[in-house]
């Protein structure tokens, strides 16, 4: 970790003079509806669930923003759900197994793409298959579809998915807090403000990491292990970032479809935050950063203040 | 630029071939070297400069002013641009068409969009016979693009239709989308008898129940169809239809059973 300088405070909130650290990533975009929000939203998360981190699970997801009925292709309510991963084939391959897997099954559910990008993505084109001969293609106003026969009537899915290579993951954000109460509330409050921001997914835990990870391990085998410089119980044992009151540390990692998504992101979540002040949310506001190693987009925390 | 203009002096005393007179045939062509063109069909021999007064230059955008059932074989094998034609247009209009865009005024004869690729055609009056269809010896008909007729289409609309979107607004003849290989069909207005006689694949999409369907159809029920509402839309949206012509849950029948069976004729409740 780079040397650290706390000078900058907002509302009482302390902000470190240093930036995240992030890199460039492989991203799509879907849109799924549903004969309701509820029905929607569950074939969204299903989609999107064991996507918290490339580390272990493939690929990063989340749902991006709920599309209002009246703005999605079939006139019924939808979600935006956006994946990330490290390498094209690896995205093919996480989109077409989620989508099979948990959109394809999930009741009314309907899927369209929702990005144009450098390259396309198989979907429809391969999930087709599933009607046994049944399956329809149908073409019109520039889109191409698969109409697939199901138990509920037909799962409609548009035939590909575009790919974009202007993708960013790893924009972060560390909160610290005197407990871990104030802790969750700061990055409740990060995640809400992110969450309307279009085009950019925090895919932890409702949008949260409590395990921030450095690069490597003392163990053969692990890429990644704990962030001990933020972990409070090995404040002292370690070269520790925390302050004597930092008592919880909670991260709040974003993928964005482009890098200024990534930054408005952060600018949302700092504002959110800083809002909140001390007392009820985090004292202090830092970032996670390789000095600069590990990618090329770098976010400077003093560029993002509200 | 103004557009390239083909005034009509008086009524064509043959048939025409104004294949020639495409954006594509007549780039970089002076006006003098265009009224040379032969387009008469008979022994008479009727050149452009005969029939036509030529005025405009840019080739990419042709209009005729004043049409005739005598005008056959307008934009055949066009590929991009467009024509307009103030008036009426004969056979095989759009025939083979590729991509570009062409507007008949008035009303266009047997054979308009034949085996059609690409591009968009708008006939605001009637189509004659055999909208879209092949000519005898073809294995296919339209196989792409859209064709959009504001009145009533003749017998046979979509024969042998392999791909793209017919849309005819006033209702059609008998026999539409007779052996159709795939691609979609729409009709408002009512049909004649047994729309999608032998059709294989693809889907004719009505505003109200088939009068008389072949017996070899069979009734799927009306379920939930999210492809039905999308296409709505897209009809609505393109200002093709003006409200929607299925609706969520349209009726289904699954035919045509005496040869393949993968096609559909779809119908609000």
């Amino acid at each position: 970790m780079p040397k650290l300088k706390r000078t900058l405070q907002v509302n009482g909130v302390k902000i470190d003079d240093t930036f995240a650290e992030a890199f460039g990533m492989r991203a799509t975009a879907l849109l799924i509806t549903g004969p309701n929000r509820k029905w929607a939203r569950q074939a969204a998360i299903s989609m999107t669930g064991y996507a918290t981190s490339v580390i272990g699970c493939g690929c990063e997801a989340a749902i991006d923003v709920d599309v209002p009925a009246s703005a999605t292709p079939d006139g019924r309510p939808g979600c935006r759900v956006m994946v990330f991963a490290v390498s094209t084939d690896e995205l093919a391959k996480q989109v077409l197994n989620r989508v099979g897997q948990c959109v394809l099954t999930s009741p009314g559910s309907a899927c369209f793409a929702d990005l144009t990008g450098v390259a396309e993505l198989k979907l429809g084109t391969s999930l087709r298959y599933f009607g046994d001969g049944w399956q329809i293609s149908k073409k019109f106003g520039g889109r191409h579809f698969w109409r697939v026969p199901v138990m509920d009537g037909e799962f409609l899915c548009e035939a590909t998915a575009g790919l974009t290579k202007d993708a960013v993951g790893g924009g972060n954000m560390l909160l610290l807090a005197a407990n871990n109460a104030n802790a969750l509330a700061a990055a409740e409050a990060a995640v809400a403000a992110i969450g309307k921001v279009r085009g950019a997914i925090t895919p932890f835990p409702g949008g949260v990491v409590r395990s921030g990870s450095k690069v490597g391990s003392k163990y053969k085998g692990m890429t990644a292990s704990t962030n001990d410089a933020f972990a409070p119980t090995l404040r002292g044992v370690t070269k520790s970032e925390l302050g004597p009151g930092d008592n919880a540390v909670l991260e709040i990692v974003i993928d964005g479809e482009t890098s200024d998504a990534v930054a408005e992101a952060m600018r949302a979540g700092i504002r959110a935050v800083t809002e909140l002040g001390p007392e009820k949310g985090a004292s202090r506001i830092s970032a996670g950063n390789y000095g600069g190693k590990l990618g090329k987009f770098h976010y400077h925390l003093k560029d993002l203040l509200p | 630029m103004k557009a390239l203009t083909f005034t009509l002096v008086s009524e064509p005393p043959e048939r025409l071939d104004l294949s020639p007179l495409t954006p594509e045939r007549l780039a970089g062509k002076a006006r003098r070297d265009i009224a040379k063109i032969p387009v008469g069909m008979s022994k008479r021999g009727s050149l452009v400069g005969d029939l036509f007064r030529v005025a405009g230059t840019d080739a990419s955008n042709i209009v005729f002013e004043g049409g005739s059932g005598r005008f056959d074989r307008l934009a055949e094998s066009m590929q991009g641009g467009s024509i307009r034609v103030v008036g009426s247009a004969g056979t095989q209009a759009g025939r083979a068409m590729r991509g570009g865009a062409l507007t008949i005024e008035g009303d266009a004869g047997p054979h308009a969009a034949s085996c059609m690729r690409g591009g968009r055609i708008e006939i605001q009056g009637d189509a004659g016979d055999r909208l879209g269809a092949p000519l005898a010896g073809e294995l296919a008909g339209m196989n792409g693009g859209i064709v959009i007729v504001r009145g009533r289409a003749g017998a046979s609309a979509a024969d042998r239709m392999r791909r793209g979107l017919i849309a005819i607004l006033k209702g059609a003849g008998d026999y539409p989308g007779s052996r159709m290989i795939a691609g979609t069909l729409v009709i408002a207005g009512g049909t004649g008898e047994m729309p999608g006689y032998l059709m294989r694949r693809g889907s004719i999409l009505l505003d109200r129940a088939p009068k008389k369907l072949s017996p070899s159809f069979v009734e799927c029920g009306a379920p939930d169809s999210v492809f039905a509402t999308v296409i709505d839309r897209y009809l609505v949206r393109e200002g093709i239809l003006k409200r929607p012509l299925l609706g969520s849950s349209p009726k289904r029948y699954g035919g045509d059973n005496a040869v393949l069976g993968l096609g559909e004729i779809l119908f609000p409740q």
